[in-house]
């Protein structure tokens, strides 16, 4: 009942997960301005940069592509810390152990740092104002219980996550290896989702949401007060939508990976055809009226066609978000939250379409590839958080019963339902 | 059988000289219009690469003359390798200057070695990526007034990539052959494979842009002249 209580209540907790997450969407954005500038391999060095500590590097000399990957590194290190934090908050008071732990800890490591690498002297000596910070923090670190339990492994979840994709950005600079962009850009879209979910269940808005509630659209009640979730293909219809969305960023990432600026120069039409001709006679005439500054590598007809595909599942998830509003609208009534949301959503993907239509426009422009890279992610978590609330909404609502019984997906849901 | 062998010794002896190399020449022409060429409008977004310019520079994908002469093609006798004396010829030179390679097509053979040096006043990153297996990739920073880089490549590719990540408009397109038979068209659009030993051969024409063409020809006493006509589609 206590780790409930906290959760109810640290709105402090809360609007940090929102910087979070509002930080991970600017992280993605840099890291999109990285890929749209072709600026990937622009520090060839990780995780020091130009053989300087990352912290370190001299701005004069954040020229061209490396101010892009630069302050990309400098970013996820940010959101690396925020995470840190995050966790630590969800631990509540008992995080103060580990820092100060960690205040021993880490300069005993900046130490041996300087006897292993004494011509890097720096790094010890921010391995110890690291921890000599840690020490200190935990002095003033909250006072608040720890968070429930499923909240604390996602944390934990969110922290690994962070660290993965941290070293797979290295790798992929080190390694030299494209196919790992490919994935670095795609969990860094599922961790801005975890992100934004760890903001939503710890808001008051989460809290609110009462499973198997009265007049809750999403449950019926049914004989003897049994009440039984409704609207389960409206859930299913977001789900499905949410995960096409999913491989279209999939898609996206691989297209912007092969470094091969546009594969189809015009929209809506591809060049000048409804569906364009990919023979190896008609891709070596695209390629010889290409005449872009940036575009490394030549076109080839699988580029083609999965631009195509890209197109196809645009129109798609167009057509499967207006159902998701009209049914939404028609189910859940106008007022309710999840068909606001779902006019978002819908209003997001028609916007989202028409980036795609500006990137093709403007010629990739940088700023536009990225935006539409931006407005992808941000269909991608409406559509996760959309979900995740639907299900809340109607999660455990089977059986009206005592609140120790209904331990549902959620952890929290019996207890929530029993502080109510 | 001795005066048969006798015969056929004298037979080679004498026809020594008859297989002396002799030299494959050519013109390379371009039919129709190429595109534009366009600025290279990010450089001049740059404010050190800008300085060094008073007008935006063009690219140079189709270097082509007058007389629709094309410059920067690539024509080697297809299939012909090991033969490299790549590692007795003198270096290949490739700058960076203006924030540009310079050359932006060259080629050389396997076991030559390739210089890169930077006359800029910036920090360039030399990221070499090659397609072949057994040709290594690696990425270089090269400061201004660094020490020059120095690459050599075991194995024959077209078009292996130079880039600079810090200038991404910055390419070169490096041709490795495993032989010394190779030539680069100049202005004029002629080309010279020099010292081809007899026998028939498919030479090949590559450009970037406009793909490959081939030809068959025989090499036998003196000169063999072959000429390659691209078509812009």
């Amino acid at each position: 009942m206590t780790e409930i209580a906290v959760v109810k209540t640290n709105r402090p907790l809360h609007w940090f997960a929102v910087l979070t997450a509002l930080f991970t969407f600017l992280l993605l954005g840099a890291g999109g301005l990285v890929t749209s500038h072709g600026a990937g391999m622009s520090v060839p060095d990780w995780p020091n940069s130009y053989g300087y500590n990352m912290f370190l590097f001299p701005p004069s000399q954040w020229i061209g592509g490396i101010f892009y990957e630069h302050t990309h590194r400098l970013i996820a290190s940010g959101v690396g810390l925020m995470t840190a934090i995050l966790v630590l908050w969800l631990f509540g008071r008992n995080s103060r152990h580990f820092m100060r732990w960690m205040g021993f800890i880490l300069p005993i490591v900046g130490i041996a740092s300087e006897c292993l690498f004494p011509n890097r002297w720096l790094d010890g000596v921010l391995y110890g104002a690291t921890g000599l910070v840690a020490y200190v923090a935990s002095f003033f670190w909250p006072s608040c219980e720890r968070s429930v339990k499923w909240m604390r492994w996602l944390g934990m979840g969110a922290f690994l996550l962070v660290v993965a994709q941290g070293v797979l950005g290295g790798l992929r600079v080190v390694l030299a290896d494209a196919q790992l962009g490919i994935f670095h850009a795609i969990i860094g879209q599922l961790f801005f989702v975890l992100t934004g979910a760890i903001a939503l269940f710890t808001s008051r808005f989460w809290q609110n949401l009462r499973p198997g509630r009265a007049g809750n659209p999403l449950t019926a009640v049914g004989a003897r007060g049994v009440t039984r979730p409704t609207g389960t293909n409206l859930r299913r219809l977001v789900l499905a939508t949410t995960v096409l969305i999913f491989c279209q960023l999939i898609i996206g990432a691989t297209m912007r990976q092969q470094h091969a600026g546009l594969a189809i120069s015009d929209f809506p039409l591809a060049y000048g055809k409804i569906w364009p001709d990919t023979s190896a006679v008609a891709v070596q005439g695209y390629n010889e009226h290409r005449m872009d500054v940036t575009a490394e590598n030549p076109i080839t007809a699988f580029q083609i066609v999965l631009q195509m595909i890209h197109r196809l599942i645009a129109l798609t998830i167009g057509v499967l978000t207006v159902a998701c509003a009209w049914q939404a609208w028609r189910r859940l009534g106008k007022k309710d939250s999840l068909t606001k949301l779902a006019w978002f959503w819908l209003a997001l993907i028609l916007g989202q379409i028409l980036l795609g239509a500006a990137t093709i426009w403007s010629n990739k422009a940088a700023d536009v590839a990225t935006a539409h890279v931006l407005g992808g992610a941000l269909s991608l978590v409406t559509g996760a958080l959309w979900y995740i609330i639907a299900f809340r909404r109607s999660a455990g609502s089977s059986e009206i019963a005592p609140a120790a019984t209904i331990s549902g997906a959620y952890g929290a849901v019996p207890a929530m339902a029993a502080n109510k | 059988m001795k005066k048969l062998s006798l015969v056929v010794l004298i037979a080679v002896l004498v026809g020594v000289p008859g297989a002396q190399a002799a030299d494959i020449i050519g013109t390379i022409t371009l039919n129709g219009t190429p595109p534009p060429e366009v600025p290279y409008t990010p450089l001049m977004n740059d404010p050190t690469c800008g300085a060094m310019y008073t007008t935006t520079p063009t690219t140079h994908f189709y270097v082509v003359g007058p007389n629709h002469e094309l410059a920067d093609v690539i024509v080697s006798l297809k299939g012909v390798t090991g033969k490299s004396t790549g590692a007795n010829q003198p270096p290949v030179m490739l700058d960076q200057k203006g924030c540009l390679y310079q050359p932006q097509i060259l080629a050389m053979q396997t076991g030559q070695k390739l210089t890169v040096k930077n006359s800029d006043p910036c920090i360039h990153n030399v990221h070499c990526v090659p397609a072949a297996s057994g040709n290594l990739e690696s990425n270089q920073v090269q400061m201004p007034g660094g020490p020059d880089l120095t690459y050599a490549f075991s194995q024959p590719e077209m078009f292996l990539k130079f880039k600079c990540d810090v200038h991404p408009w910055m390419f070169a397109w490096v041709s490795v052959f495993d032989s010394p038979y190779y030539s680069l068209s100049d202005k004029a659009g002629k080309f010279v494979i020099k010292n081809v030993p007899p026998g028939k051969y498919t030479v090949e024409a590559d450009h970037r842009k406009l793909g490959t063409l081939t030809k068959d020809v025989e090499v036998k006493d003196g000169e063999v002249t072959v000429n390659f006509s691209f078509d812009v589609k």
